[in-house]
């Protein structure tokens, strides 16, 4: 007895180290492999000289790299003010769609129109006609700037699609709740306010972290309407060293963006299933 | 008068007949016990009286004012009427003490500082004090039925409606939440429970109340329903349930 816990392991746990290590051991030779692959037939391609050069080029990579940064401060702009915009106005479009009182009916067509038609347009779409048309009416400056009626054009798709995930929630929290709810003589709004909703916000926040990726990269769009975000930004390199890295240089400031976030809406998903069980 | 009356009462889910003119009385300070099979209408009738689900037929009066007229407006009538449930229905995202200062807020009107010693005082009545600011998860089953009861006790309702509410818990943690109610009984508190605790029910209630297809068959005092019952119906439940 005395000597199997001075070694420190059961037979079990020794088994198990054992297993332990073996997958450690096939999982990195695996990825060697693959990677060294990869490393001598990718550029054995006969276009691969090319490539490298107009798609992976330093010098231009540094050259583009700062302002391309700088560019990414118009996305990241557009997103800070777009975002809440679409938090607010998705969590109303979800109340509007479960308002029971007759006297608000048309407020729930609204919300039922209004989610139709934005999640079935594409959102390229939307910007356009949002951001070419509303200027088109002859607004005096600034309210022709396209990056009002590009937000707006992202603002009004993302609604839908978060108004739904935050209906979603909302018929999540269980039935019970309500009846425990109204049964301490709360009135239906104060059921939703105190209740309902923490509950059905709470529930649904890994999922609205998925949203928010989705918007920072769905801003470059706007770049079709006119504001020099990081995407138009690049073209504009593009055209100027003849050279696609700049892309390449774009798109790696998205992954560092992107990745972490990614990582955490992740993080936050498997603790509520973890929660949930 | 009775605290509470029902009369004729029906209830109906689409074709399905819940409450088939169910008649109850209820007098100040008694509990009163409903025991039937499951399905047999007696948490349907509970929220009925709660005004939970709207009744198709009959009236329901307490202090002889009929609250079951169409229409009427349930929120005065429910802070009246407290209820605790099976499975607890606490609020996940609020403390113990949150829990059961919302209503109070929310309905009477009171500040949180108004309302905090009171409450408090009640907490440590059921001796819960010291898990006043734990969420309900962190609460065992007994804790967190306890927690329901100060919950709708916080409203200072007139009647209390218990639905089977040892029936979710651990059969060790039973005895923790039977106590509260004999506490209460011992204050005075009108009770209607629904239970499938027939011991208890036999020793701690002024009536029991056999129902079967959403209609009352028998009632009276615990031994007589126990000892001595007069229909077949109540007879083969009892034997079945006592077994």
């Amino acid at each position: 007895m005395n000597n199997t816990k001075a070694a420190g392991q059961t037979r079990r746990e020794k088994y198990e180290q054992h297993q332990r290590r073996r997958s450690m051991l096939i999982a990195a030779t695996s990825t060697v492999l693959v990677l060294a692959a990869l490393m001598i037939f990718v550029p054995m391609a006969p276009g691969w000289e090319k490539v490298q050069k107009s798609f992976f080029n330093a010098a231009v990579l540094t050259k583009t790299f700062p302002k391309l940064l700088d560019a990414f401060l118009v996305n990241v702009m557009i997103f800070v003010w777009s975002a809440p915009a679409i938090a607010i106005l998705g969590l109303f479009i979800a109340l509007a769609r479960n308002a029971k009182s007759p006297a608000l009916f048309p407020l729930r067509i609204f919300g039922a129109t209004f989610t139709d038609v934005f999640r079935g347009v594409p959102v390229i779409l939307t910007v356009y006609l949002i951001g070419f048309g509303i200027p088109g009416l002859g607004l005096p400056r600034p309210w022709n700037s396209p990056f009002i009626w590009g937000s707006l054009a992202l603002v009004l798709t993302y609604s839908a699609y978060v108004a739904e995930i935050f209906r979603s929630g909302i018929d999540s929290v269980h039935p019970s709740q309500r009846s425990a709810a109204l049964s301490l003589g709360l009135t239906e709004l104060q059921v939703l306010r105190d209740v309902v909703l923490p509950q059905a916000i709470r529930n649904v926040v890994p999922s609205q972290m998925n949203m928010l990726i989705a918007l920072q990269k769905d801003v470059s769009l706007l770049s079709f309407i006119g504001p020099v975000e990081i995407f138009r930004q690049a073209g504009v390199f593009k055209s100027l060293f003849a050279n696609f890295t700049p892309y390449v240089g774009a798109a790696i400031i998205f992954l560092i963006v992107t990745i972490p976030a990614t990582r955490y809406a992740d993080y936050l998903m498997a603790r509520q299933m973890r929660e949930r069980r | 008068m009775p605290k509470l009356k029902l009369n004729n009462v029906v209830k109906r889910f689409g074709e399905n007949t819940v409450c088939s003119g169910v008649n109850l009385v209820v007098d100040q300070g008694q509990m009163v016990c409903l025991i039937g099979a499951s399905g047999a209408g007696k948490s349907t009738l509970l929220r009925c009286i709660n005004l939970l689900e709207p009744i198709e037929d009959g009236e329901i009066f307490i202090d002889g004012e009929d609250i079951s007229i169409p229409g009427r407006n349930p929120q005065d009538v429910r802070a009246r009427i407290g209820m605790v449930f099976q499975n607890f229905n606490l609020f996940p995202h609020m403390t113990a003490l949150e829990n059961a200062m919302l209503a109070p807020r929310r309905v009477r009107k009171l500040s949180k500082s108004q309302l905090q010693p009171e409450i408090e005082n009640l907490f440590e009545r059921f001796e819960l004090a010291d898990r006043m600011h734990n969420y309900p998860d962190q609460l065992s089953g007994g804790q967190q039925q306890r927690v329901a009861i100060v919950r709708a006790l916080a409203m200072k309702p007139e009647v209390m409606l218990f639905d089977e509410i040892t029936s979710a818990l651990d059969p060790q943690l039973v005895g923790e939440v039977l106590d509260v109610l004999l506490q209460l009984k011992s204050q005075g508190m009108t009770m209607v429970l629904a239970t499938h605790e027939m011991q208890f029910a036999r020793q701690a209630a002024d009536k029991v109340c056999f129902l079967k297809n959403g209609k009352i068959i028998e009632e009276g005092p615990p031994d007589q329903i126990f000892e001595a019952p007069k229909q077949v119906e109540t007879q083969n439940f009892l034997a079945r349930a006592l077994k």
